[in-house]
């Protein structure tokens, strides 16, 4: 999900000129790992409310 | 650079008389936060079993303290302080005649209640801790003193919305500074939020003290006080907001990611941060659960704002460090500004967003509470929010700010301090906090004096982790300590110079801000239809069809 | 507004993410039984001793391995104390105050609830495993908040 196939990228060779959609790949990254975060410790609690039932 | 230049330079920044007022604020907050530090080192060794409270001393009277000073005293004074410095560093230099007289008497105002909350917890008269659920009765004067303390707050508010009228009045047709819109919101937030408290307080606690009416609606009471107590962790949470959207792209050498999501994002938190306070009432009878699934789901609405802001940190951080030369997915990570105190306290703060915002999720997924409910998992939350996220944001923003007020400089001693402290601090944290959630787990509860159960083994088992904890106080005292220390230091001993008042600047200025943003009559309308949903009925049921009261007692 | 393309499908991973949330809760709230505690039935604080089930605290069996356990707490303790039931009895706390705000929580279980003056909590919970549970209160309530607490003792089903 990271690099987009297909979608090209124009200004990722000139951040100062870019328009901002071209160099945030990081940004999804991290986020994404977030979120993962939020999910995975969710589901642990969860799942210990689960099995104190 | 001559002393004449250095002083207009700090004048275009925040004029002399608006410096003193925002002086005054964070005196004020520093003061108290040094007594509740200390307040929460004793605790966090009592409870590990280390220290034993000398001379009678009653663990839930420091317990009072602590949550009351820091909770509502350290914050409102520095988030006030706050804001007006900003509002006039961004609308001009200075603050309008009028702002600055609401400002000054909303202080006194507010310093009257702190001394009078104080000396009632002093005495031992008010050992109910900051949420003072009835009908334990505190001493009169202690409501009293909550109740100026929040009307002291709303005069303030009025001041930052007098200077915003200004402004929009001289400079019509133009967007305001983000900055000015964000406090505004804040304001705004804040004013709404605590007319739940200033209800109960004014019309149940305060006559039901006085010996006025014998019995208090005890169900009604704590709604109202959650009606309020969420929205203030918002209230805590966006001036922190204001500083990583604002202060820290101008700080890392970036720009504003996106001035319109900003604003929609502060739009959203003060729609969906109020209609949500029975999430803190899931385990309570007298609440019916449909109730409180619909404050589950406008619970879990208002993450999506936090969601939004970051990603826009992260953006100003990768496109930032991208023009620093970073390359590769994570290579810009590397290049933001470590080793800057106005950086890295507030950074570390946003990281340890990420546990203490999950551990929020899990608060409010409606049963789920069950396990966690009243467990020191709480605390160990909320000292991860406003504990570490807001705090670090606080003093990183306090070692600029009060430089930047006094004329002063921040040197590079105090700098690497800083970032000692902040060191400290987290280390404190991850220590208390970990162990908290953890035992919040296994169902330790929460505002408790040391105690086995009598030998239970259960709680024997928590022993190991509750050292663990008192541990983490003392690193957090010490922290505390540098922090104090450093902080008269840029007050008063400082050498004079220059310290720049960080402003960043929009990077996306191809975008038009969407006007309907600063429509406010449309967004109150709205929040008062939101509180209106959740709240009116239930309300009306609690009132309607209540339990005989309870008359007040002292139980400590 | 301009929303970026990778922030749009982030907000809709965290929004997809919230909705399971609320999905998984929803069903296993209503579908499966497990609401939390909110119990709507009053009683007059000061009448608790005379009030029925109040009047008669304790344990009374109303099924297989299946019993009501009323209960009253106070500043600082609960009545009766340390109450016996056999293993893999599910008990059904009904629990009021006689004075202040309590609560009612026993480690490892999800027995965890507000106990108010003039309402009545109920909770239910299967105790399986046999062992000494502690029951505390994890609101604070006074002076003695720390000390007020009880066990529930699950006895081995071999005894019997």
């Amino acid at each position: 999900m990271v690099v987009q196939p297909g979608i090209p990228q124009p200004d990722r060779q000139h951040p100062q000129t870019e328009r901002k959609d071209s160099s945030l790949k990081g940004t999804f990254a991290a986020v994404l790992l977030l979120g993962a975060f939020i999910v995975v410790c969710w589901f642990a609690v969860f799942s210990l409310f689960v099995s104190r039932g | 650079m001559t002393t004449e230049k250095t002083l207009s330079l700090r004048d275009r920044q925040v004029d002399q008389a608006t410096s003193r007022l925002s002086l005054a604020y964070l005196f004020v907050a520093f003061s108290a936060f040094g007594i509740a530090a200390l307040a929460g080192m004793l605790q966090a060794m009592v409870r590990g079993g280390l220290i034993t409270l000398p001379g009678g001393i009653n663990y839930y009277q420091i317990l009072t303290a602590h949550g009351v000073l820091l909770g509502l005293v350290f914050t409102t004074f520095f988030i006030i302080g706050f804001l007006f410095s900003g509002m006039a560093r961004t609308t001009g230099g200075s603050l309008p005649v009028a702002a600055r007289s609401l400002g000054w008497s909303g202080w006194s105002l507010m310093v009257a209640g702190t001394l009078m909350g104080t000396v009632t917890i002093l005495q031992n008269d008010a050992s109910v801790l900051y949420t003072f659920y009835a009908p334990m009765k505190a001493s009169p004067l202690f409501y009293i003193g909550m109740a100026l303390v929040v009307v002291g707050s709303w005069v303030a508010g009025w001041g930052i919305f007098a200077a915003y009228r200004r402004w929009r009045r001289d400079h019509q047709g133009s967007t305001s500074p983000l900055f000015a819109f964000m406090a505004v919101a804040t304001m705004l937030l804040w004013q709404i939020a605590t007319l739940g408290v200033a209800i109960e307080v004014l019309f149940q606690l305060i006559p039901w003290s006085l010996g006025w009416v014998p019995e208090v609606n005890v169900l009604l009471s704590r709604t109202l006080f959650w009606y309020f107590g969420h929205p203030l962790v918002y209230f805590w949470l966006m001036p922190a907001y204001i500083s990583w959207y604002i202060n820290i792209p101008k700080i890392i050498g970036g720009r504003i990611f996106s001035d319109s999501l900003a604003r929609l994002s502060f739009v959203l938190l003060i729609l969906f941060s109020i209609p949500v306070g029975f999430h803190h009432q899931l385990m309570e009878p007298g609440i019916s659960a449909g109730w409180k699934l619909v404050h589950v789901i406008l619970t879990l609405t208002v993450v999506i704002p936090s969601l939004m802001t970051a990603f826009s940190l992260f953006a100003v951080f990768e496109t930032t460090g991208r023009a620093k030369g970073g390359r590769g997915l994570f290579g810009w990570f590397g290049k933001l500004p470590w080793k800057d105190v106005r950086f890295f306290a507030p950074m570390v703060g946003m990281l340890m967003f990420i546990p203490a915002g999950t551990g929020g999720i899990i608060n409010a997924s409606n049963q789920l509470n069950a396990v966690v409910h009243n467990t020191i998992w709480v605390t160990g939350h909320f000292h991860l929010t406003v504990g570490t996220s807001v705090a670090l944001t606080f003093f990183g923003i306090a070692y600029w700010l009060i430089p930047a007020l006094t004329g002063r400089r921040l040197t590079s001693t105090v700098n690497r301090l800083g970032i000692l402290q902040t060191v400290f601090w987290t280390v404190g944290m991850l220590l208390m906090s970990g162990a908290m959630h953890y035992l919040g787990l296994q169902g330790a509860p929460r505002r408790t004096d040391y105690t086995t159960y009598f030998d239970h083994s259960t709680a024997l088992g928590w022993m190991p982790y509750q050292q663990l904890m008192g541990i983490g106080g003392l690193f957090l005292f010490l922290a505390s300590v540098l922090l104090i220390g450093i902080l008269i230091y840029l007050g008063f001993f400082a050498p004079k110079g220059f310290t720049e008042y960080p402003i960043g600047e929009n990077g996306d200025t191809a975008e038009v801000t969407p006007r309907i943003l600063e429509r406010w009559p449309l967004w109150i309308g709205l929040s008062a239809f939101l509180i209106a949903v959740a709240y009116g009925y239930p309300i009306y049921e609690l009132i309607q069809h209540a339990p005989p009261g309870s008359p007040p007692i002292r139980t400590w | 507004m301009h929303l970026h393309r990778y922030e749009k499908m982030w907000l809709m991973f965290g929004g997809g993410a919230l909705l399971l949330f609320v999905i998984i809760l929803t069903v296993n709230a209503y579908a499966m039984g497990n609401m939390p505690p909110s119990h709507m039935q009053m009683i007059e604080p000061s009448k608790v001793d005379e009030t029925p089930p109040f009047d008669k605290p304790g344990l009374r069996q109303i099924g297989e391995n299946e019993y009501e356990l009323v209960m009253t707490s106070f500043v600082f303790g609960y009545a009766p104390a340390n109450v016996e039931i056999p293993a893999g009895a599910t008990v059904h706390f009904i629990v009021t105050s006689k004075d202040v705000v309590h609560g009612f929580q026993i480690p490892g279980t999800n027995v965890n609830t507000m106990v108010l003056p003039g309402h009545i909590s109920r909770v239910t919970q299967t105790f399986a495993e046999p062992g000494e549970y502690l029951i505390l209160c994890n609101e604070y309530c006074g002076a003695g908040h720390h000390v007020m607490a009880t066990k529930l003792i699950v006895a081995d089903e071999g005894k019997e």
